[in-house]
């Protein structure tokens, strides 16, 4: 009941090794319209994440904010522009825009939509199966029998007879994606990638997932990506929040920080219009404040804003901001934002009290919101 | 296929089918009141009962959010509400009476000819649906849609006045005039929403019904867009049936929230009753599968199991196979919505004839705020129960 289902506080010695990490990564895609002019979209720039074991990593953003094509990017589907992958502190090579199938046996993704991702032919034994036999080498019917239960068993399709023999259609929704992590498990990867894993499952059974994952995090110490544009769902599964905006990684650290207390513009727009049920009706007037009006909306990859990315929506914008991207600043407590505001001393502008951003909850970070002192460094790998 | 339904036997007082679920407001204050809606989709097999007994009243200016899962039957209601529904969709009972602003005869839509709703679209009642490519014509600018409906409404105006009214309206929901010679493929999905909202308050109509007008926008623009709505209602007075799977945003949002299940409305209360206070097992579960921004974590649950397939409903309360609670009987009766001062609930746990614990009658808060003392022993009545479901090993 009093139970947080990611016990583990901001602070805490720094884990182990990143088990998957990407480094100062971009990936350009280039386009042909339909008159033959060639762009190039610039879906990741400069991304450096790193998922260590037995965490969860929430990437939040909006749609188009180059959240999937960095989950590629990690999965080894696609080789970066520049910039590198590390498994295990190993740079993955790239032959030909393929990695090797090790990759795939310590990396697996999970994606959105359940009914795209199992073979509609087969029965589920059948879709489990593959893997085991394909990274595996396992055969004889016995020993796939007791892997297929012992799979379904953990990701809690029980009774295993009511489900091994269905076809995909004939399952629902959460069921079904439950099997795709079943699979994705039967690979006994190190990496799970969720992109956006639950959004469409039904509200009722989406937290069924939720603490699967968990289970997956504390059980089984895989390390996890969520990436979802639900920063209440990142709250309630992470340990550290990323957040992306048009293709760039704007703020990173413990969630409790990034979500009380963003150091960055575009984090705090993000926080203040996700709903939260239990700010309740008594503060509408305040919350759907007339400055909600006319914010713009995200620019174009192919031609995006010069300098900051965030520039022609910000509050704050200053000159340096139109013409000078700003690098990555440690905040301390493991907090990182990429805005000039940190530098100019203007940080301080960011708290908004009263306007939704109240101080954390007792209990649920052992020290108080301390106001991050900017320590400039150079852009940093970790 | 399905075992005995027993009909709760007639009570005197409230919940009945037609009472005035909000209570003794007088009618001039209602803009609609539907009662006893039934919609079907009769195909080949057997028909999907969508909306089933539908009962609730909209009052003047308010928002009235609608929560549900997938299939629960919202789409359908919507559709109904606004008689846009198509085969195979056939409203099998109920009616839906709408009270015009200027005190003109109430209308039953349900009854009304196709030229009666011709005469109430845009000027009365309107339309926005989760994708404005099916509210908006592809292969018109925006300023000639926005004529075409501003001139139904008043057929002196020009061509010439209706496409400025046009670039107004458009400026109202932030989007900036001279977009009125656009086609809606050269806007952004967001400004496509916007101006579909636009244009369906072009008319100044009394009600909007709006069908997950903000599922398919970012979260960041799904506030500017909601922003917008609560200043036009402000200051043109339109009521609003406010549909969408996000109870979390509707608790923000709504004034009343009506929670549906398997084509039923299983509670009806405030915002702030469905959070503090939700009655029905389902709007609790509901309720906590929505994890909290601020507030401190505990571990959620969900709801166990899945929504049923209308095309075979589950007996008696269509809740009962996933719901922690249910006893006795809870398979083969079907519990009526029943209103107590204003927040209604479809639950035999609050229904004394079906052996629940409200034998008192459901009491409604008092006057302060503070807990009647019978409703506490509701609360009481579901624990017991819950324990003794466990004692008991009933299952
Ligand atoms: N054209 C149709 N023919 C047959 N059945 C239908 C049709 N449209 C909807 N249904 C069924 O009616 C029930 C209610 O559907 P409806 O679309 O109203 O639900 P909803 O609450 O809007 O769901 P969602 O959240 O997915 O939009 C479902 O069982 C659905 O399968
Ligand atoms: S760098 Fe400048 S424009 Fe960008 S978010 Fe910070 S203040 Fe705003
Ligand atoms: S009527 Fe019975 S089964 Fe239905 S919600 Fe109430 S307690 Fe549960
Ligand atoms: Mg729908």
């Amino acid at each position: 009941m009093t139970t947080t289902p990611a016990p583990s506080a901001p602070g805490t010695p720094a884990p182990d090794a990143p088990v998957l990490e990407a480094v100062d990564v971009t990936k350009h895609f280039t386009v042909r319209s339909a008159v033959g002019t060639r762009s190039v979209v610039r879906a990741v720039e400069g991304a450096t994440l790193s998922l260590p074991r037995g965490r969860v990593v929430a990437l939040v953003g909006e749609s188009g904010s180059g959240k999937t094509t960095l989950a590629r990017l990690l999965a080894g589907f696609y080789a970066p522009t520049s910039g590198e992958i590390r498994l295990e502190g190993v740079p993955v090579r790239q032959r030909r825009g393929r990695v090797e199938r090790g990759h795939h046996r310590d990396v697996q993704l999970v994606f959105q939509d359940p009914f795209g991702s199992l073979n509609p032919l087969h029965r589920v034994r059948h879709n489990i199966e593959r893997p085991l036999r394909l990274h595996h080498g396992v055969r004889g019917k016995a020993e796939l029998d007791r892997r297929v239960r012992e799979l379904l068993e953990r990701v809690a399709l029980t009774p295993v007879e009511q489900f091994v023999d269905k076809f995909p259609h004939e399952l629902s929704g959460g069921q079904r994606q439950r099997v795709v992590i079943a699979r994705a498990l039967a690979v006994e990867p190190k990496v799970l990638l969720g992109d956006e894993p639950i959004s469409m499952l039904d509200v009722s059974i989406r937290l069924e997932m939720l603490n699967l994952l968990d289970r997956l995090r504390t059980e089984d110490g895989l390390a996890l990506l969520y990436i979802t544009h639900d920063i209440a769902s990142a709250r309630y599964l992470c340990d550290d929040i990323v957040v992306m905006y048009a293709g760039e990684m704007v703020e990173g650290g413990p969630k409790e920080h990034v979500i009380a207390d963003p150091q960055h513009p575009y984090t705090r727009l993000l926080v203040e219009s996700s709903p939260d049920p239990g700010r309740g009706a008594r503060d509408r007037e305040a919350l759907f404040d007339a400055d909600a009006d006319s914010l713009g909306e995200p620019p174009s990859l192919i031609d995006p804003p010069a300098g900051c990315r965030f520039h022609p929506r910000c509050p704050f914008a200053m000159d340096v901001c139109r013409t000078q991207a700003p690098e990555r600043i440690n905040l301390g407590d493991g907090r990182w934002a990429r805005c000039w505001l940190h530098q100019e001393g203007r940080a301080g502008e960011l708290a908004r009290p009263g306007a939704g951003v109240e101080p954390v909850a007792p209990g649920a970070l052992a020290e108080p919101a301390a106001a991050p002192t900017a320590t400039r460094t150079t852009q940093e790998t970790q | 296929m399905v075992t005995q339904i027993v009909r709760d036997a007639d009570r005197t007082g409230t919940g009945r089918t037609g009472i005035n679920l909000t209570g003794a407001r007088s009618v001039s204050g209602d803009v609609l009141e539907v009662t006893g809606l039934g919609v079907e989709y009769v195909t080949d097999g057997d028909p999907v009962r969508a909306c089933a007994e539908v009962t609730f009243t909209l009052r003047r200016g308010e928002i009235l959010g609608v929560a549900g899962e997938s299939g629960s039957g919202k789409s359908t209601l919507i559709t109904a509400l606004t008689r846009l529904q198509r085969p195979p969709a056939v409203t099998t009972a109920g009616s839906i009476v709408f009270h015009p602003r200027d005190g003109g005869p109430a209308v039953d839509l349900v009854a009304a000819s196709p030229k009666e709703l011709r005469a109430l679209r845009w000027t009365s009642l309107s339309i926005v649906l989760q994708s404005a490519m099916d509210a908006l014509n592809p292969v018109m600018r925006l300023g000639a849609q926005f004529a075409d409906a501003l001139r139904t409404h008043d057929r002196s105006l020009s061509r010439d006045a209706a496409w400025a009214r046009a670039a107004e309206l458009l400026a109202t929901v932030g989007i900036s005039g001279d977009r009125v010679r656009s086609y809606p493929h050269e806007l952004s999905g967001g400004m496509r929403q916007r101006a579909s909202i636009a244009l369906a308050l072009a008319c100044r109509p009394e009600l909007v019904v709006m069908d997950e007008p903000t599922t398919a926008v970012d979260v960041v623009m799904q506030r500017q867009i909601l922003a917008q709505v609560l200043r036009l209602r402000r200051e043109l007075g339109f009521a609003v049936v406010f549909v969408t799977h996000d109870l979390s945003l509707l608790l923000e949002l709504a004034d009343r929230i009506a929670i549906m299940y398997a084509g039923r409305v299983v509670e009806l209360g405030t915002a702030d009753e469905i959070y503090d206070d939700p009655r029905h097992p389902y709007t609790r579960g509901l309720r906590d599968s929505f994890p909290p921004l601020r507030a401190p974590l505990r571990r959620l649950t969900g709801i166990p199991g899945t929504p049923p397939d209308l095309r075979r409903p589950p007996s008696g309360c269509p809740f009962h196979p996933r719901c922690a609670l249910r006893f006795e009987g809870c398979d083969t009766h079907l519990p009526e919505l029943v209103d107590a001062g204003g927040h209604a609930v479809a639950c035999r746990l609050y229904d004394a004839a079906d052996g629940g614990m409200a034998d008192v009658g459901l009491p409604a808060r008092t006057a302060d705020g503070t807990e009647g003392r019978a409703e506490r022993r509701i609360e009481d009545g579901i624990e017991r129960r819950a324990e003794h479901r466990t004692e008991g090993g009933a299952r």
